[in-house]
Order: C-alpha cells, then structure tokens, then sequence
C-alpha cells in the first residue's frame, strides 16, 4: 500500500517537473524549467488542485537529499580549475563582499518597512480608539 | 584501474553518496558551518580522483544520473514555502521589498566587482546567481551560459561565509528584528544561512527559508537584465 502511496507523490512532483522543463522549451524566457515547475507546484499547492500530503513525504526525503545532487558539478571544479587559478582571489572577494552587501541591505530594508507598519497599526489602533472613546461619549 | 572503473557508473554514485554520508557524520560530530556535508564530500572526491588517478569522466558517468533529480527537487521547495504561506502573507511587504532591494544590491555588486576586477563573461555569468540556492543558480548560471562548476563554487563559499558571519553583522548592523533577520540571512547565504537562521530562533529559520525561495525567484529574473552588463 505505501508503495502506491509513494509511487504516486513520485508521478505528481514527476509530472510538474515535465510540465516545467515543457514552459521551459516554449516560453522564450531565460527562466529555467526547475523554476518554472517550483511556481507551479506553488500555485498548484494555493489552489489545492494538489494537497500537502499528496506530495509531502516524497518531497521531503527529495529535499533533504538535495545537496547530493550538487557533488557532481561540484567536484568538476577540478576540470576548470587550470584556467581559474589566477582569477581565484577575485572570485572569492565577489563572493564576499557581495554577501555582506546582501546581508545588510536585505536585514536593514526589512527592518524599516516591518518599523513602518507596526507604527502605522499603532496610529491606526489609536485612531479607533479614539473615535469608540467619542461613541462612548 | 580506470578500465574497470569506466564500465561501471555505480562508481561515481558511490563514490559520491559515500563521501557524503562522511560529511554528515563529521557535521553531527563537529557541528560547525564549516563542516558542511557538500564541502566535505566535494573535497574528499576531489582527493581520491587525484590520489588514484582516476579521470573525471569516469566519476562523472555515475555521478551525473543523480543530478537528473535537480528538476523534482526544485519543484519541491514548493513545500516548505506552501508551509510557510501565512507568514508570507502576513508579512508580504517587508518580504517582498527586502529580497527585492537585496537581489538587486546583489546584482550591483556582483557586477560592479567583476567588471573592477576585470573578470570575463562567463566568470560573470556564472557568479550572479551565487546567493541564491544551488538547484535554482545552477539553472539561472546554465541559461546565462555560465559554468555550474563555478557557480557551484560561488555558491558555496557565499553559503559558508555568510553563515559563519551572519551574527557578527546583524550586530553590527543593528538588525534585531527576527523577521529581518530571517530574511537576511536566507537572503544573502540561502541553505547554509537558514540553518545558521535556526540557531537564532525558529521565526528567524521558518523566514530564511522563505527568503531563499522568494529570492530564487527574484533572482530569476533579475539576473538575464543584468547579463548583458558585461561583454
């Protein structure tokens, strides 16, 4: 019985899978078909046409083993790595300095707009307030 | 040695599933970003090909079939965003404006530094999508033209760096709020600053997780316009 139960989390997140590599060939965009499934499967979810637990244990046991999938193209590092020694040390300050760069104007951009509507609620709060005071009155 | 090995592409997959299974031993004993099970494992292959002189295209041949998953494992991110989907809602404007302003400080950046550095097309390429996670980088970084090996890189030292550090510069940066720092964290180092997002709390983690989907996706299409910037 699991074995169904599986085979068929496997054939839904297989199907989208098809159905976004498929956007992928006849959209002109240069977004990728695993993007294009990962919405899908998103928009899918939201309007229920798929429930959680039609795809939740397969696709759990999926992205928990998902860094394996990057040992591969990790390790051909070592076929380019010739021509990259000498752009190494430029590489590595991109990745850095960028990262913090990121860090903080994501942290800092939504502090301010998270600031901003906790006071707008508060006036907003106060506003009612004041005005069921006068219905008091 | 390389004869036997060329006729069999259970070597590569081996090899690879070995090696990470090492890496998560060592991770649960010495629980240090440092110690991240890709890391490990991509370091430990990349030893033994070399000790035994094994050529690449041999481990490539097993280990290849395993990134036919990279499709269904993308597709599945859908999850934890689905369960995350009031916060989301809840929270749309700050979500959506910080992963905005950030993917495109990002993208800044990654080709203001490149083009300083006077690094080359395909270096670029495969570099802007470096924050992002690694299922969606190496899509964006192959539909640019970019090398996944490279990005693969990127990605990974950015995931490293940006966990081991997110505490010192949240300090340092006044960000105190869980919420922001959730979405800074999965916003600049995506799996690795998620899992460092945990350790602050669990609101911080469930945010970074989000993040790194929303900011993939931004960062889909932020990326293509600012490929050209750089001949």
């Amino acid at each position: 019985m699991d074995a169904m139960k599986y085979l068929k989390q496997l054939m839904i997140i297989m199907a989208v899978s098809f159905a976004g590599e498929l956007l992928n060939r006849l959209l002109p965009l240069p977004v990728p078909g695993s993007v294009y499934g990962l919405v899908l499967m998103f928009l899918c979810l939201l309007t229920r046409l798929i429930r959680l637990e039609q795809v939740e244990d397969v696709g759990e046991f999926l992205i928990k083993l998902m860094p394996v999938l990057f040992i591969g193209p990790g390790v051909s590092l070592i076929t380019v790595m010739g021509g990259l020694a000498d752009k190494l040390i430029p590489i590595l300050a991109v990745c850095i300095i960028s990262t913090i760069v990121v860090m903080v104007v994501t942290g800092l951009t939504a502090q301010a707009v998270l600031r901003r509507t906790e006071r707008r609620r508060k006036e907003h709060g106060q506003k009612k307030g004041s005005r069921k005071e006068k219905e008091y009155e | 040695m390389n004869e036997i090995l060329q006729e069999s592409v259970y070597f590569g997959f081996f090899l690879a599933l070995g090696t990470y299974w090492i890496g998560l031993k060592l991770q649960k004993r010495f629980p240090y970003t440092i110690c991240n099970p890709l890391l490990v494992s991509t370091v430990l292959c990349i030893v033994v090909l070399l000790v035994f002189q094994i050529d690449y295209e041999f481990f490539d041949a097993g280990a290849s079939h395993i990134t036919y998953f990279l499709t269904p494992c993308t597709v599945c991110l859908a999850i934890p965003m689905y369960r995350q989907v009031r916060i989301l809602k809840k929270n749309l404007a700050a979500i959506l404006l910080s992963i905005i302003s950030g993917c495109l400080a990002a993208a800044l950046t990654i080709w203001g530094l490149c083009a300083l550095f006077g690094l080359d097309k395909s270096v670029y390429h495969s570099l802007q999508p470096k924050s992002v996670t690694t299922a969606i980088a190496i899509g964006v970084s192959s539909e640019l033209g970019g090398s996944s090996a490279l990005t693969i890189m990127g990605v990974v030292v950015t995931g490293m760096f940006g966990g081991i550090m997110a505490k010192v510069f949240c300090r340092l940066f006044h960000i105190k709020d869980p919420i922001a720092i959730g979405l800074a964290c999965g916003n600049s180092a995506h799996a690795m600053g998620t899992s460092k997002a945990l350790e602050f709390g669990e609101l911080e983690g469930a945010m970074s997780s989000l993040a790194v989907v929303v900011a993939g996706v931004t960062t889909v299409v932020l990326a293509p316009v600012f490929a050209g910037m750089i001949h």
